[in-house]
């Protein structure tokens, strides 16, 4: 299967501080893949060095095609849709504007306004919401506004960072039932990060373990999911 | 009771001129938390061109758009080219180069027009109308044009997408980014926007105060406490800032006078307009640091 996705020999940095030391894997066109580890693994770099926004070395290829170096705004605009850590709605804008913004980057506008049908059908609580500020949501809604607005970008690929963060367990199941829609409607591809290993693996194809900025383990989900020995060495259930 | 309606009716004129140049301060605080301290002498800037423009024989209503989209232009390249490269440097060195700019500006209006006073000729014409006891015509003309360069601007950043990726630019670089946005455009952009209203302030103050490099120096001084005093992040409180200000200054001047008459003390007067304006500044940022109409900003540790 084509990829969408291949990074080989990630190098990321926060000034002096090497951060990823050496992170390759891959992610097949309309897969799903998810990367796990304990805190400060690198998970979340990883995300940030694929969207430029901290600096890296080493290849990230998207569709075949080196995106490494690129400005952010441009590798957004390639179509990747990145659910930043924390969510990073705008606050002081309406949930409305919020999806408004992602739109403006869009050429074909009838695309963009069926997306946005489409959005507010996967989270109707949203419709309710339009002309409140993003701020009033609640940490559910939040994180489905920052979903629906990398959704809105029209995105071949989507990065998201710890969707299940500071949330209520039954919050978290809605949302990734609705991820696992979205993947299986729409066919966009998914890079997941996350601490809650159980449920990732449940969306997830593949898996990846990373281990002080380095990938220590990879393989099919569903094997790292029934294999009690890594589950117990490297993700702690 | 007449001398204090005009008072309040000449309060609310410069009122007028301090919102726009507040306004232009907020426009470039908003997005880059920096107070551009050479506003006052590119709108002096602008203004010299607008008379030189119309020395040549351009008419008023010609010239002042074709100035507010020169200054626009250079707003824009200032940010790119002077400020851009700055854009991870202590805050100390952005100051610099404003004072820089502010310098530079000045002597640049001296050098080519020389430091002689010159007249600007109002470009509203005198007629009488109800009420034209208590204001002029030009300063009618100044309320209504800055009313609607604020109704404009609510327009641009409430209905374009331009304007709400600027917005979106100003309040989260970051998510912007992610969602496309070219926020250094909108940096640029934003200090394209207070280089055109900074450049229409100058035109409309130009004939009240008389075009010389210093003209905007008291001014930009009221227009640092309008801001303050709306909320130096709010746009609209900066408006109205600056017709709070305006109505303030000379009403404190006019009660100072009732009283020197009443009793012969001498407290407050025309004189001290100006230090009214520092006092303002320092009670609200002592009592009120996020201004009347202020975002409190808050952030998480």
């Amino acid at each position: 299967m084509a990829k969408l996705l291949e990074v080989a020999g990630l190098k990321a940095y926060y000034g002096p501080t090497q951060a990823l030391f050496d992170v390759s894997f891959s992610l097949d066109q309309g897969g799903v893949i998810t990367l796990l580890g304990a805190n400060g693994a690198g998970k979340s770099t990883t995300l940030r060095a694929i969207c430029g926004m901290v600096r890296a070395d080493g290849s990230i290829q998207l569709d075949g095609k080196s995106i490494g170096g690129k400005a952010t705004e441009d590798i957004v605009r390639l179509g990747v849709g990145h659910v930043p850590e924390g969510r990073g709605t705008f606050a002081r804008l309406s949930v409305d504007e919020n999806l408004r913004v992602a739109a403006h980057v869009r050429k074909d506008r009838a695309a963009a306004l069926r997306d946005r049908d489409m959005v507010l059908e996967y989270f109707p609580i949203l419709k309710a919401r339009l002309s409140q500020q993003a701020g009033t949501l609640s940490g559910g809604e939040q994180q489905m506004l920052a979903i629906s607005r990398a959704l809105m970008l029209g995105p071949r690929l989507m990065l998201l960072d710890e969707p299940s963060f500071g949330l209520a367990p039954l919050i978290v199941q809605e949302i990734f039932r609705i991820m696992r829609r979205i993947n299986a409607e729409s066919g966009v591809s998914m890079l997941l990060v996350e601490q809650n290993a159980a449920l990732a693996l449940d969306l997830a194809d593949h898996a990846y373990v990373l281990e002080t900025g380095r990938v220590v383990m990879a393989g099919a989900a569903a094997v790292v999911k029934s294999d009690a020995a890594i589950r117990k060495s490297y993700l702690g259930y | 009771m007449e001398q204090l309606i005009q008072q309040i009716a000449s309060g609310l004129a410069n009122g007028a001129i301090y919102a726009s140049l507040a306004l232009a301060l907020v426009m470039i605080f908003v997005s880059t938390d920096h107070i551009n301290f050479a506003q006052g002498e590119m709108a002096m800037f602008s203004a010299y061109v607008c008379w030189q423009m119309m020395q040549w024989g351009l008419n008023f209503w010609i010239a002042l758009p074709l100035v507010a989209l020169g200054s626009f232009f250079a707003g824009v390249a200032i940010q790119r080219i002077i400020l851009q490269p700055l854009h991870n440097a202590p805050v100390l060195s952005v100051v610099v180069v404003f004072i820089g700019l502010l310098t530079i500006f000045h002597s640049l209006a001296g050098g080519i027009w020389s430091f002689t006073i010159k007249e600007f000729p109002s470009p509203f014409p005198k007629v009488v109308f109800a009420g034209s006891g208590y204001l002029g015509s030009h300063q009618v003309g100044m309320i209504l044009v800055t009313l609607l360069l604020l109704v404009g601007l609510y327009a641009f950043f409430r209905f374009t997408p331009l304007g709400l990726a600027m917005r979106a630019a100003a309040q989260n670089p970051a998510s912007a980014r992610l969602v496309g946005v070219r926020v250094d455009w909108m940096l640029a952009l934003g200090w394209g926007l207070a280089a055109a209203v900074g450049a229409v302030a100058g035109a409309m103050v130009a004939p009240v105060v008389y075009l010389e490099p210093n003209m905007m120096a008291s001014i930009l001084l009221y227009g640092f406490a309008s801001a303050l005093v709306g909320g130096i992040s709010s746009p609209g409180g900066a408006v109205a800032g600056g017709f709070i200000v305006g109505v303030l200054e000379n009403l404190i001047a006019y009660f100072g006078n009732l009283l020197e008459k009443a009793s012969g003390l001498y407290l407050i007067g025309n004189g001290e307009k100006l230090s009214v304006a520092l006092v303002i500044v320092i009670i609200v940022l002592t009592l009120k640091p996020d201004g009347l109409f202020g975002q409190v900003s808050v952030k998480r540790v």
